[in-house]
């Protein structure tokens, strides 16, 4: 019971020292802050805001009031509560999208590194390649042929975007942290391979990588958002890539009173892009051993 | 600890620097356009296999449509399908793909579905100069802004118009470039009703005469006016900021320290020293930055309604008139690799080391 207590202080205690670390840099926890903002908007926030599917004719295009914080859209409907519901499916294929490129980055940025010869030319050759093959048009191409109803599908399609830049990255990472002192020392000890890479290279690598697991998430929301609008994915639920596109079609470049409707999407997602790439200078501390141990 | 260092540091030059150097520098060109030329093979070799052989592939589906709609015979409705996409149907996979190679070499890339019959290559050539020129002019003005911008903040540093032009920098380079031409839409042609967006609709007004007069130039950077401005908007920040990162790191090298310790003018140092020298980081962003930006021409000329290639893609995939999108995504990939090509050309030539037999340049 003691120790168990212990060990949540010890918990808790980290938690304090990390957020410490964090508030450090001040634009990276104004990110850090917005990003716990629109997780608890769009996960916590939909069980609190209800969402009218229905249309009432009488309230079309309603300025913001008391009732409708936001106004309301070209059926009446609530804009907030949209925005509300709309970001739960952005935010998970973003994330996940994240999450695959770079797995696909670590692992092969750093065999290319370790393994070298053919192997790593063949690597870096293909990135190469697909780096100058222009992303977005690959993807609304790809978008036809392949159906992206689900998240796990479209996660996938959008991992394809950012591996090559993060491989190249990995691979440039490890191969300097190869030629360090300390790595030279475990190898001189004979720790083996495996604890080189995993005690001593993966470790500095870390504000690294989740760097780029920021940045493959923003790309990400890039190409979703503008796919959706495009209509080449097909959501049927709410989204705010569907709110965008129907906001567009049915009234922001002819109907005055509509800005509401189309700039309450664009700022929820230029906001979150924001709040990501703010956040970043927050991980780099977060994750820099150097800094972490002079706290 | 400095054994340690200087045993590393010997292992990771083991081959001699000017050996290395000249192995790269001879053909550096060449191995550069052979990437180039691989890489449209690559290119068109995957959109051939994805038209013709994937599961439920435009061909076959082609075939399906005519059958059922115009109760055509299957031998008919393949002559159809062959005769649009021109590959001939009859002939085994591997020839087929021979075949398609030839045509495209001969600059033949089928017909369109929707508006029947009409040569693609003769639409890619009304819609690909658009797109060029726009594209090009933006990526022209943001660089050179961004450079200067970028130069004046590193000789400006920490002081109030470094802060300014850096956060202006960030938060437009991390919001994505379609919401800044709806923003910039929405406001300025339907709440302000500053500008005249209905005209400013297409690549040029109807009925004016092609040619070097004045009144054509206007005309046509009227109607770019829109989409150029998103584009520069949205990637200046990011060449301001590295050409920023790369003035600071440039200006603490010996050359520099040298330079002025000879008593050369500020000018000259400024251009001659740190800017040649600065700008090398960028044009090794310059190759994804063309492809980013006629990535997204995709879409910022779809909202602008700009009769550029991007458009055209967009409403081929809209209209599943599948021989003119796998042109236009042909033709794209291929603009953006010669771009590369042309920015690794420009990069040899600005950056002497990749190029020359070494040893010359300090």
């Amino acid at each position: 019971m003691n120790g168990l207590g212990h060990t949540a202080r010890n918990i808790l205690d980290d938690l304090w020292r990390t957020l410490k670390l964090m508030a450090r840099n001040k634009v990276g926890f104004i990110g850090f802050l917005g990003l716990i903002g629109f997780i608890l908007l769009t996960f916590v926030g939909p069980s609190l805001v209800p969402l009218a599917a229905e249309s009432h004719m009488a309230d079309i295009y309603k300025p913001p009031s008391a009732q409708h914080l936001l106004g309301t859209d070209f059926q009446g409907r609530d804009i907030w509560a949209q925005i509300v519901h709309g970001g739960k499916d952005v935010l998970i294929v973003a994330f996940l999208a994240g999450i695959i490129s770079t797995t696909i980055a670590v692992t092969l940025g750093s065999l290319s590194a370790v393994l070298a010869g053919l192997f790593d030319s063949f690597i870096m050759w293909m990135t190469d390649i697909w780096l100058t093959i222009p992303n977005f048009p690959v993807l609304a191409v790809l978008a036809v042929f392949v159906k992206l109803t689900n998240v796990w599908a479209l996660a996938l399609i959008l991992s394809l975007l950012s591996w090559p830049t993060l491989t190249r990255a990995v691979r440039a990472q490890v191969l300097s942290l190869k030629q360090r002192d300390y790595v030279e020392a475990a190898r001189a000890l004979d720790l083996g391979t495996r604890h080189i890479i995993f005690s001593e290279i993966l470790p500095n690598m870390m504000s690294y990588i989740a760097i780029s697991l920021v940045f493959s998430m923003t790309a990400a929301i890039y190409a979703q958002v503008a796919l959706v609008f495009l209509g080449l994915v097909p959501f049927a639920s709410n989204n705010w890539g569907v709110m965008l596109s129907l906001a567009w079609t049915r009234g922001a470049i002819f109907y005055k009173d509509s800005l509401l409707y189309i700039m309450a999407p664009v700022t929820a997602i230029a906001l979150f892009q924001l709040t990501l790439v703010w956040m970043t200078r927050s991980l780099e501390e977060m994750f820099n051993p150097r800094l972490r141990t002079s706290v | 600890m400095s054994a340690v260092t200087r045993s590393s540091v010997s292992t990771g030059l083991s081959l001699p620097i000017p050996v290395l150097l000249r192995r790269i520098a001879s053909n550096f060109i060449l191995r550069r356009l052979v990437r180039a030329l691989i890489t449209i093979w690559i290119v068109i070799t995957l959109t051939f296999f994805i038209i013709r052989l994937m599961p439920s592939n435009p061909v076959d589906i082609f075939i399906q449509e005519q059958m059922s709609l115009y109760s055509m015979t299957y031998d008919d409705a393949r002559a159809q399908a062959s005769a649009l996409f021109s590959i001939r149907m009859d002939q085994p996979v591997f020839s087929q793909y021979l075949d398609y190679l030839g045509n495209l070499t001969h600059g033949d890339l089928g017909k369109s579905f929707k508006s029947f019959g009409t040569p693609v290559s003769s639409m890619v050539a009304k819609f690909l100069p658009w797109t060029l020129f726009s594209v090009g002019l933006s990526l022209l003005i943001s660089f050179t802004l961004g450079m200067a911008l970028g130069m004046l903040m590193a000789y400006r540093r920490e002081s109030l118009l470094d802060h300014i032009l850096s956060t202006i920098g960030s938060v437009l380079s991390s919001v994505p470039n379609y919401l800044v031409a709806m923003v910039l839409l929405v406001f300025l042609g339907v709440q302000w009703r500053v500008l005249p967006l209905a005209q400013m609709r297409g690549s040029m007004t109807p009925g004016i005469q092609p040619g070097f007069t004045l009144e054509f130039l206007g005309d046509i950077l009227f109607h770019a006016a829109m989409p150029i401005t998103t584009y520069v908007l949205t990637t200046v920040g990011g060449w301001m900021l590295t050409m920023k990162s790369s003035t600071i790191t440039t200006l603490e090298e010996d050359y520099v320290t040298v330079a002025r310790a000879r008593g050369l003018p500020d000018s000259r140092i400024m251009t001659a020293y740190v800017g040649r020298n600065a700008m090398l980081p960028l044009f090794t962003q310059l190759a994804i930055s063309v492809g980013f930006i006629v990535g997204g021409s995709v879409l910022i000329e779809a909202i602008f309604v700009y009769q550029g290639v991007g458009k055209m893609l967009i409403d081929s995939i809209n209209q599943r008139d599948y021989p003119v999108m796998q042109a236009v995504f042909l033709i794209i990939t291929i603009a953006v690799i010669l771009a590369n090509f042309m920015a690794d050309f420009l990069y040899s030539w600005l950056d002497p080391r990749v190029r020359t037999t070494g040893g010359s340049e300090a």
